[in-house]
C-alpha cells in the first residue's frame, strides 16, 4: 500500500469518525441524556430503595455491585444504537452514497462507523460512571481490564449495530434487535445479579450469553470479582469482534442491502 | 485518452428487468458529452454502474484507463458525480457536507476548507454555508451537490439532471460555470431533460432508449440529420379547410393554428404567397420545437417501434 493510499484512508477514517462524533454532539438530547436519566433512575430505584433490602451481593453493597453492569448496559445499547441508526439513516437519506462513490475501501467504512459507535459508547459510559459515583464508591481493581473490557464490548456492539443497519429496510427494523434480543441478553447478562444465585440449568444457560462475559470482565476490573473466567471472557469478546467485522465486511463487499 | 469507455455493459435486475442491453460508449478526455433518453431508458442505471452504486451484470468500464473491476479506487478518484435524486445529509451544513466529502477522498482539512470557500462562493452558496441543508431551496441543494462533487477536483464530472427544478437565471449561471470547468479540462457527462441545455453545452451526444444506445454522434452532425423544420402559424380568422400547398405538409391544430413542416432547403415565400392568395392572414409565426427535441423524439419513437 503506497503512502498516498494510506493517507487517503486515514483521512477518510477520521472523517467518518468525526462526522459521527459531530452527530452525537448535535443530537445530545437523544444520544447522551436518555442513558444518563435511565442510569440515575436505576440507581435510585434498584440501588437506594430496593438495594437496601437486598443487602450485599458477592460481598459488595448492591449499588456497588450493579454499577459496573449499568455502565456496561449503557455502553452496549449506545454503541449499538449509534451505528445502526446512523448507518440506516445515511442509507435512508441516501447520503451514504457520498462514501460509496469515494475511493474509500469497505473496511474503512466499517471501521469508521464502528469508531463512531465506540466513541458514543465510551462517552455515555463515562457519563453513567460519573452518575454512579454520586450514588456509590467504585474501587478500581484493574484499570487495564476495565478499559479493555469496555472498549472491546463497544466494538462488538458497534459492529452488530452496523450489520443491523445494513439489513434494515425501515426504522422498525432498526429497533427490533435492541428490543427483542439486546435488552433480554443484557438483563439476563448478570447486570443485576450474580449467576451463582441461579439454579444450575439457568446458570449453565447463562454462560452462552456473551453479555454475561462482558459485564463480568468489566465488573472484575472494578471489584476484582467475576462469575466467569476473565481470560475466557476476553477471548469471547475478541472472537465476536473478529467474526462480526468479517460479516460486516462481507455484506459491504457483496453490497447486500446497499446496491441493486 | 478516453475519459470513459464502456463495453458490452449489461444490467439485469433481480426482478428480471434488463435495464441495459449491451451498451458501448466512449467519452473522450475533455469532452462535454450529453447522454439523453426518456425516463426509464437506462441513463441512471448506466451512471450508477459507472459510480459503483449499482452492480453490473456483464461488460467492462474504464475511467481514464482504470478498470472498475481491477482498479476501482483509482477509477473512483477520477469521478465526481451529481446524482438525480437529492442525497444530502439534511441535518448538516453545506460547509460540513463539502468538507466531509473532500475527507472521503483523502483531502486534508485545510485544503478542503479552501476548496469549500472556492466552490460554495462560485455557486452562490457561501452565505448559506452555516445553514442546515434542509433549509435550502431545491435549486440551492442542486448547486450544493455540484460543489460537493467538485471538492476532489475530479477529471470526469457526471451530472444527472443537475438543473431539474432550477429557475432559468440560475440555470444559465450554472451553464456558464460548467462551461468554465470544461474549458479548464474537466470532462463532463450530462444527462438532462432540457434538450436546449444539451444542445447549448455539449459537443457529443448519445441517445439511449430501452437499454440500448440508439444514436451516438457529434452534436452538430446529429443536428444536420434533421432535414425538416416545423412552424406554428397563428391565423387572424378561423379556418375550416386546410389549404393544400405543394412542398409543405400542413396540419390544422385548432381553427386558428396551423402546423407546417417544411424541408430545410425550401423557403417560406411560396407558402405565404399561396396562403395570401387564399385570403388566409398569418398573424404570427414561430418554431414548433427545438431541433434536438425533434431528433430525439424521432429516434426514441423509432426505437420504440422496433422494440
Amino acid at each position: 500500500m503506497s503512502i498516498g493510499f494510506a493517507s487517503t484512508r486515514w483521512i477518510g477514517f477520521q472523517t467518518i469518525v468525526l462526522r459521527e462524533f459531530g452527530r452525537i454532539l448535535r443530537i445530545w438530547g437523544q444520544t447522551i441524556v436518555p442513558s444518563a436519566v435511565t442510569a440515575a433512575l436505576y440507581f435510585v430505584i434498584f440501588g437506594s430503595l430496593i438495594g437496601r433490602r437486598i443487602g450485599q451481593m458477592d460481598g459488595f453493597d448492591y449499588m456497588q455491585y450493579i454499577a459496573p453492569g449499568l455502565i456496561m448496559m449503557a455502553v452496549i445499547t449506545n454503541a449499538y444504537a449509534n451505528v445502526s441508526s446512523s448507518f440506516f439513516g445515511a442509507k435512508f437519506q441516501r447520503f451514504l452514497e457520498e462514501i460509496s462513490v469515494s475511493p474509500q475501501p469497505n473496511w474503512i467504512v466499517v471501521l469508521g462507523y464502528t469508531g463512531g459507535g465506540v466513541l458514543r459508547g465510551l462517552l455515555v459510559g463515562l457519563v453513567v460512571t460519573v452518575i454512579s459515583l454520586i450514588f456509590t464508591r467504585l474501587p478500581v481493581h484493574h484499570l487495564f481490564v476495565i478499559l479493555l473490557a469496555v472498549t472491546l464490548t463497544a466494538i462488538v456492539f458497534s459492529l452488530a449495530g452496523f450489520i443491523n443497519g445494513v439489513f434494515a429496510k425501515n426504522f422498525d427494523q432498526v429497533n427490533w434487535i435492541p428490543t427483542f434480543i439486546l435488552t433480554p441478553l443484557t438483563y439476563f447478562g448478570g447486570v443485576f445479579y450474580s449467576i451463582n444465585l441461579l439454579p444450575d440449568w439457568a446458570r449453565t444457560l447463562s454462560f452462552a450469553n456473551p453479555v454475561l462475559h462482558m459485564v463480568n470482565a468489566f465488573r472484575y476490573g472494578f471489584l476484582g470479582r467475576s462469575d466467569v473466567n476473565v481470560l475466557v471472557a476476553f477471548g469471547i469478546m475478541t472472537l465476536a469482534a473478529a467474526l462480526l467485522f468479517g460479516v460486516a465486511l462481507w455484506l459491504m463487499e457483496r453490497g447486500i442491502g446497499l446496491r441493486d | 485518452m478516453e475519459a470513459l469507455s464502456v463495453r458490452g455493459l449489461v444490467k439485469q435486475y433481480r426482478n428480471g428487468v434488463q435495464a441495459l442491453k449491451g451498451i458501448d460508449l466512449s467519452v473522450a478526455e475533455g469532452d462535454f458529452f450529453a447522454l439523453l433518453g426518456p425516463n426509464g431508458a437506462g441513463k441512471s442505471t448506466l451512471i450508477g454502474i459507472c459510480t459503483s452504486l449499482v452492480t453490473k451484470t456483464a461488460g467492462s468500464i474504464r475511467v481514464f484507463g482504470h478498470d472498475l473491476d481491477t482498479d476501482l479506487e483509482a477509477a473512483k478518484a477520477c469521478i465526481g458525480v451529481v446524482p438525480q435524486e437529492l442525497n444530502l445529509n439534511q441535518f448538516e451544513t453545506p460547509e460540513t457536507i463539502v468538507i466531509n466529502q473532500a475527507g472521503f477522498y483523502g483531502i486534508p482539512r485545510h485544503v478542503a476548507r479552501e476548496r469549500a470557500e472556492k466552490y460554495l462562493s462560485r455557486l452562490s452558496l457561501w452565505d448559506k454555508r452555516n445553514k442546515m441543508a434542509r433549509t435550502l431551496s431545491g435549486g440551492m441543494k442542486r448547486r450544493l451537490m455540484i460543489a460537493r462533487a467538485l471538492m476532489h477536483d475530479p477529471r470526469l464530472l457526471i451530472l444527472d439532471e443537475p438543473t431539474a427544478g432550477v429557475d432559468i437565471e440560475i440555470r444559465r449561471s450554472m451553464w456558464d460555470f460548467l462551461r468554465e470547468l470544461n474549458a479548464a479540462g474537466t470532462s463532463i457527462i450530462l444527462t438532462t431533460h432540457y434538450l436546449e441545455e444539451a444542445e447549448t453545452l455539449c459537443r457529443n451526444i448519445a441517445i439511449i432508449d430501452g437499454g440500448r444506445i440508439v444514436e451516438a454522434d457529434r452534436m452538430d452532425r446529429l443536428l444536420l440529420k434533421l432535414h425538416t423544420e416545423s412552424f406554428l402559424l397563428s391565423l387572424r380568422a378561423p379556418l375550416v379547410d386546410v389549404p393544400a400547398v405543394p412542398g409543405y405538409e400542413i396540419r390544422r391544430l385548432d381553427p386558428q393554428t396551423l402546423e407546417v413542416e417544411v424541408s430545410k432547403d425550401r423557403d417560406l415565400n411560396d407558402l405565404f404567397s399561396r396562403l395570401s392568395a387564399d385570403g388566409i392572414q398569418v398573424v404570427t409565426l414561430r418554431n414548433k420545437v427545438n431541433r434536438l427535441e425533434e431528433i430525439f423524439m424521432r429516434l426514441v419513437d423509432k426505437s420504440g417501434a422496433a422494440a
